[in-house]
């Protein structure tokens, strides 16, 4: 678990996300300091529009703030290139997807080990990893099965599996459970916990159900790009 | 990661067989035109080849006038040869198999009522040693024959069968215009020539015979030269160049009024046309691979629209801008390759059967399917690579959300 003492894994200084030019600018995100510490299971909340999914897209190293830095391990992420950056996600980041984002007509085997094919592992020893990693959301029996005849909420469990195969520091989850009937959310957002609880996973997810959010540790709220409060509200379960 | 790429590549196209397969449609009608052309050039060129030097590449033609000297020079009627000048050349040049003195008249042959239209060719026996030409049946001309000029005959197979069928002409009479011949002997089979006329449609009289009672002049048309086995066609055309300006009485400053032609000479301008008229078919084909090139960058194009997400969920996940670019280049360098391979094998399949019906030999060249495989691997390459470049530069976040 985390503590205040540990030194923080993700770190926002004044991180500004500005589209447009000239007068027609938009502040997506307008200056805001955030930490994540090693361990922590955070919940990101807000309207629409209200900058938790650009802030995700940058912890992520999808996209580059505009102003401000993010050092992710002390590393100034902002000064990396497109290619530093894809390193950077394929050995410390996993993600998951509202739309699940698994590749059609390719079983589920397969997308689970699709970030050990990028880390060159051999054949072998990326089947054994992603087996178990599909055995750990329970899904072992259907790993073989295309995730076009799998359910909603299996088909995030892949998803699940093919971000944690790789043994990420962080786990970046958009709206996770947006797309699944609450029963299917819940136990997804069980599912996070469980991963969080006892493997030590760092989870940053984004949500605008306040139910998914209760289980996170610390629940910070976006509106207007700004972070209007960073507290330790959540419900502990 | 170059073989997990191929093995990725040939999944994508076996997923969407028709759709691959209607893509690499233009490779592959591209590559099988290419190498059918191809082949079946060699092919006619090599007929052409053998067949002219079984005429005898060492044999030089010597006709008044410039012969084919291309656009330009004077044809202006020259003086004919004479008996005299085949003889200055047997006794001057050395370095010589033979020398046939020729002429030739068209005439009606006519047997009973069998009536034949053919080419009547004066010469001496030496005619026969030059054109490596035996005699069927018969006997070749007595000297006392040639000298005096009598009505005697060999015929082609062609002019006999045609007058006399299958009943042997050796002592029979043919009429050539009003004079009756004898026939002493048939000549061998040689087939059709490479300019597609019947060499045994031929009847051959002494040539002394043909000045006198059929053409009614002393004119030689055409001297036949056979070169010494070992000896240099070329120094052998100029000395006799020298020979006959000088019989001629040809000032230096004036060309030639006759030729000398090397049978090489003729070999290289008519394989030169089938190379040229190849060359011209290929680069037609060569058009059709470049179609091919652009439906596969089409198709290419459309799928890396259709597979935006899973280029996102790639990117978001960790691949590299040139693992992206890779994975398409090599989804479309096997398409094209593919494309190719099978275009060879139709290639080569129509060539065979081409060559058969034309009656070529098939003639197989490495080299041009070595270079068809190449080119439609390059073809891949070249026409990929826009498609390849747009999936690598995709922004990762709008790739992830598109629908």
């Amino acid at each position: 678990m985390a503590s205040e003492s540990t030194p923080p894994l993700i770190e926002f200084h004044q991180v500004a996300k500005v589209y447009g030019q000239g007068t027609a600018t938009m502040r997506a995100l307008d200056g805001i300091d955030l930490s994540v510490r090693a361990g922590e299971f955070v919940a990101m909340m807000g309207p629409s529009g209200s900058g938790k999914s650009t802030c995700l897209n940058i912890l992520g190293s999808l996209d580059t703030p505009s102003e401000g830095s993010y050092r992710f391990e002390g590393v100034p992420v902002e000064r990396l290139s497109r290619d530093q950056r894809a390193l950077l996600r394929r050995q410390f980041l996993g993600f998951i997807f509202q739309g699940f984002n698994l590749l059609n007509r390719t079983s589920a085997l397969e997308n689970v080990e699709l970030p050990l094919i990028y880390r060159k592992m051999p054949a072998r020893v990326r089947h054994e990893k992603a087996m178990a990693a599909l055995t750990a959301v329970g899904l072992a029996k259907w790993a073989h099965h295309a995730p076009g005849e799998l359910s909603g909420g299996q088909q995030q469990r892949v998803a699940i599996a093919r971000a944690l195969v790789g043994q990420p520091r962080v786990l970046m989850a958009d709206e996770p459970t947006g797309n699944l009937d609450s029963v299917r959310s819940r136990e997804i957002a069980a599912m996070l916990k469980d991963f969080n609880r006892r493997q030590g996973i760092t989870i940053v997810m984004v949500t605008h159900e306040p139910e998914m959010a209760a289980y996170a540790d610390r629940q910070i709220h976006f509106q207007d790009g700004r972070i209007t409060s960073n507290g330790h509200h959540g419900k502990k379960r | 990661m170059l073989w997990e790429t191929f093995l990725l590549a040939q999944r994508t196209i076996r997923r969407n067989a028709l759709r691959s397969t209607l893509t690499i449609l233009g490779i592959v009608i591209g590559v099988a035109a290419v190498i059918t052309m191809v082949t079946l050039g060699s092919g006619a060129t090599a007929k052409v080849t053998s067949d002219i030097s079984s005429l005898g590449t060492n044999t030089l033609h010597v006709r008044p006038g410039q012969g084919m000297r291309g656009p330009g020079g004077a044809r202006t009627s020259a003086d004919q040869f004479t008996i005299e000048d085949a003889d200055a050349i047997a006794s001057n040049v050395a370095g010589l198999a033979a020398v046939a003195p020729t002429a030739t008249a068209s005439s009606q042959a006519i047997h009973g009522s069998a009536n034949w239209s053919t080419a009547v060719t004066g010469a001496s026996n030496t005619f026969f040693q030059v054109q490596s030409w035996s005699i069927a049946q018969g006997r070749v001309f007595s000297a006392g024959e040639l000298k005096a000029g009598k009505a005697v005959c060999l015929l082609g197979q062609t002019v006999w069968e045609e007058l006399f069928g299958v009943v042997s002409p050796l002592g029979q009479t043919i009429r050539l215009g009003k004079i009756s011949f004898k026939v002493i002997g048939t000549l061998q089979e040689k087939g059709q020539s490479s300019f597609g006329t019947d060499q045994d449609d031929i009847v051959v009289i002494p040539l002394r015979t043909l000045q006198r009672r059929i053409r009614g002049d002393t004119d030689v048309g055409t001297i036949l030269v056979a070169v010494a086995d070992g000896v240099a066609t070329t120094s052998v055309q100029g000395h006799i160049e020298n020979l006959m300006r000088e019989r001629r009485g040809i000032r230096p400053d004036q060309d030639d009024d006759f030729h000398v032609r090397d049978m090489k000479e003729l070999i290289d301008t008519l394989t030169g046309t089938t190379t040229v008229l190849t060359a011209l078919l290929s680069a037609v084909a060569g058009v059709s691979l470049l179609v091919g090139g652009i439906g596969i960058m089409n198709i290419m194009l459309v799928s890396v629209t259709e597979r935006t997400r899973e280029i996102g969920t790639r990117l978001a996940i960790g691949a590299l801008e040139r693992e992206v670019l890779m994975q398409f280049l090599v989804e479309s360098v096997v398409l094209s390759t593919f494309g190719g391979v099978i275009g060879i094998a139709l290639g080569l399949c129509a060539a065979g059967l081409g060559s058969y019906f034309i009656g070529v030999p098939f003639v197989f060249k490495p080299g041009i399917v070595a270079a068809s495989f190449l080119f439609s691997a390059a073809v891949g390459v070249v026409f990929g690579y826009v498609p390849a470049r747009k999936a690598a530069r995709l922004n990762p976040i709008e790739a992830l959300r598109y629908e």
